[in-house]
């Protein structure tokens, strides 16, 4: 019993990650419709960013606190330069956006080997969150864990109501569900791609702080990251944040169950099989926005 | 755009991913046939060796420093007088982490530059891909890398450890201490599997028990299940064969789990000294190794060794087994060369038995018949510092025995 709530709980907090590496996704990819395959080198700008502020600060825990706010206008600034100078004069060319940032994808990989060097760097955890949680029988539960999950969720509730009830929400919301429409209405459209964008790769930023407590921080961490995103958007449906969020948490439990059950290469071969008989059944994933434009 | 235009493109892109992933597996069959040696171009004053090492891609970050590593050899030898008289040419090339490209330049170091030796591949996956074109052109590779054993190809010197010289003294010390019961966890692919072979083949005949057994595919940053597993199992102490990355998330995992050193140590087959600054001595303080040969090693030959690498590459940069078992290699090949008073392939490999070189690990021999090296084991532990010291050795170099024939229990192995 103490083992089926662990595995729950492993379950669970693979969804927090999965959703906290979608979620910056969910808005370029997900709001925008840009194929963005350098999003896993903004999540390792924020890694590494981790690691220039321990250089400065030492308290772990502070360097942590800082990290987040510091690493997500990294990331995003990142995101911003790339939309602009970039990513812009290629909006109606679907193909040429993928290959283009996948170059820069390689270029920022360069460039990490180049600062960092290739071999990983290590950062510091503060000591509460490399300890965990004893629960009554024998259950524990990881304090880096929880404290993902919590991200986690409050980037979710964060991003949510900025979109509900913000006027930039309202905008990004506008021009999603029809550009043309929100264009003619006043709406400063590219000004509405840029900051979607900045929020966007900024999420990503926040990933890459929380992912130095789970993993390795080197140039490639942010390619093992990409195609497990670009899943949780593509089955989660386009357009909508719901579907991210729920199918971040149910790929988690079941790659944790199915890992638990047989072995971590046949759990991926359940969670693959599991996604393609799902997306034959929704093509259009979990949920549809549905909108009035003919695009 | 259309929605599924996009995702349409995203499959693509994916498949481009899955493809670039997929050629670090691919092998090659080499031609055999044509069997007749190239010999080696030693006409002017100077006598070519092939430096073969993944300057790119995911091996790059190891190979390197291996690289290095043999050239700071062959920068030793030259100052020296070269071998029989003859300055050392380097001529390097990149194996790009990919096994075709190894046999490839492989070929090339042989047939094109004529090379007299070549130092060089790290995983087993390229060590089998360039076997049959050293053995094709009978040509002399030396390997510098700990392996899975059960193997023993002529053209090959092995100088990093087999396994009766580092995964058996490894189990022999967590026997002595006292452990009953052990958790396997390692990489999925061709070392991990057999050490596991051997493992269990170990436990079987020395009364431990083998209570589970996991591999995580390579570069798989995901350890919460396997952690879980290996901590509701209860066992005395984890035989760690993960090989790069996994091991970063694997510890990560393994103390905020609330495992400890102290609780249940796990030993280590791949990490060296450069893995431990990748990972940080926060989750590996404590945790045991199984290696020949430390930056702390005491001894005058490894003070000279680490003082020239540091001097030469940065105070930074550790020293760690796979570079000095490389660094060994170029000094034995000089030294059976000389032996033999001639580069020609087969008298060198003739004069290679008891050869021996004063190594930084201490004294080394080569054993003519499997083309090992006798190295003394070592197991260590990391320290706060990040780097390992040793807990235990083996007291004297432990003769190799690749097809671990002296074990009676491993009779029903390979």
């Amino acid at each position: 019993m103490t083992v089926l709530f662990g595995q729950l709980f492993t379950g669970i907090s693979i969804g927090a990650v999965l959703l906290l590496i979608a979620l910056g996704l969910a808005l370029t990819f997900g709001q925008m419709n840009v194929i963005n395959m350098a999003h896993g080198e903004f999540i390792m700008a924020g890694a590494y960013t981790t690691y220039v502020l321990q250089q400065s600060i030492t308290g772990a825990g502070l360097s942590l606190v800082v990290a987040l706010p510091v690493a997500f206008v990294v990331a995003g600034t990142m995101g911003v330069l790339l939309e602009v100078l970039l990513i812009r004069r290629l909006y109606a060319r679907p193909l040429d956006t993928l290959l283009v940032t996948w170059g820069v994808s390689l270029i920022l990989q360069q460039l990490a080997r180049d600062i960092f060097g290739s071999p990983n760097v290590q950062t510091r955890a503060p000591e509460l969150l490399t300890g965990n949680v004893a629960l009554p029988g024998g259950l524990t539960i990881a304090n880096n864990r929880l404290f993902i999950l919590a991200l986690a969720l409050a980037a979710v509730a964060a991003l949510t109501l900025a979109l509900r009830l913000t006027p930039l929400g309202r905008r990004i919301r506008a021009v999603v569900q029809n550009r043309d429409l929100a264009a003619v209405s006043g709406i400063a459209t590219s000004r509405v791609d840029r900051t979607t964008f900045f929020l966007g790769s900024g999420l990503a930023g926040l990933a890459g702080v929380a992912l130095t407590l789970l993993g390795p921080i080197g140039p490639t961490m942010g390619t093992n990251l990409i195609i497990d995103a670009f899943l949780v958007v593509v089955v989660g449906g386009i357009g909508q944040l719901k579907g991210s969020v729920i199918v971040a948490f149910a790929l988690g439990v079941l790659q944790a169950t199915g890992e638990y059950l047989t072995t971590l290469s046949v759990a991926k071969v359940i969670v693959f099989v599991a996604i393609v008989a799902f997306l034959q059944w929704r093509p259009q994933g979990l949920f549809t926005l549905r909108t009035r434009s003919l695009a | 755009m259309s929605i599924f235009r996009g995702r349409r493109i995203l499959a693509g892109a994916m498949t481009l991913v899955a493809a670039a992933a997929m050629t670090a597996c691919g092998s090659k069959t080499t031609d055999e046939g044509g069997a007749t040696g190239v010999t080696a171009d030693v006409s002017g004053d100077t006598v070519k060796v092939g430096l073969l090492n993944s300057l790119s891609g995911t091996m790059a970050i190891s190979e390197v420093t291996v690289r290095d590593s043999i050239m700071l050899a062959v920068e030793e030898i030259n100052a020296a007088g070269g071998v029989l008289g003859k300055k050392i040419q380097p001529v390097g090339e990149d194996g790009a982490s990919d096994w075709p490209t190894f046999a490839e330049k492989a070929e090339k170091l042989i047939s094109e530059d004529r090379v007299a030796a070549v130092f060089g591949c790290w995983t087993s996956a390229s060590r089998k891909a360039v076997k049959p074109v050293f053995e094709k052109n009978k040509a002399l590779l030396f390997y510098p890398v700990q392996y899975e054993g059960l193997e023993q190809s002529p053209y090959i010197f092995y100088t990093g450890a087999t396994t009766n010289q580092q995964i058996v003294p490894g189990l022999d010390y967590l026997k002595s201490q006292g452990a009953k019961s052990v958790y396997l966890v390692g990489s999925d692919y061709v070392f991990p599997r057999t050490a596991n072979k051997i493992i269990k083949a170990y436990a079987a005949a020395n009364g431990m028990t083998v209570l589970g057994e996991d591999y995580a595919p390579l570069g798989s940053t995901e350890f919460g299940t396997i952690v879980n597993k290996v901590k509701s199992s209860g066992a005395d102490a984890v035989f760690n064969t993960l090989n790069g990355d996994s091991n970063v998330a694997f510890f990560k995992e393994y103390k905020s789990a609330g495992l400890s050193a102290a609780a249940m140590p796990v030993v280590s087959v791949s990490i060296a000294e450069e893995e431990v600054k990748g990972i940080g001595t926060q989750y590996l303080e404590g945790q045991l190794t199984a290696w020949n040969y430390y930056q702390t090693t005491p001894g005058a030959a490894n003070s000279k060794f680490v003082a020239a690498y540091k001097a030469k590459y940065g105070a930074d940069k550790p020293t760690s087994d796979p570079m000095e078992a490389a660094y060994v290699g170029v000094h034995l090949w000089k030294a059976m060369v000389e032996k033999a008073g001639a580069f020609d392939v087969e008298k060198v490999r003739s004069a290679s038995d008891g050869i021996t070189f004063d190594a930084p690990e201490g004294l080394v021999t080569v054993d003519g018949k499997t083309q090992h090296i006798a190295k003394t084991a070592r197991i260590g532990k990391i320290g706060a510092d990040g780097l390992i010291t040793e807990v235990w050795n083996s007291g004297k170099p432990v003769a190799p025995d690749p097809y671990l024939k002296t074990y009676p229990w491993a009779s029903g192995l390979s």
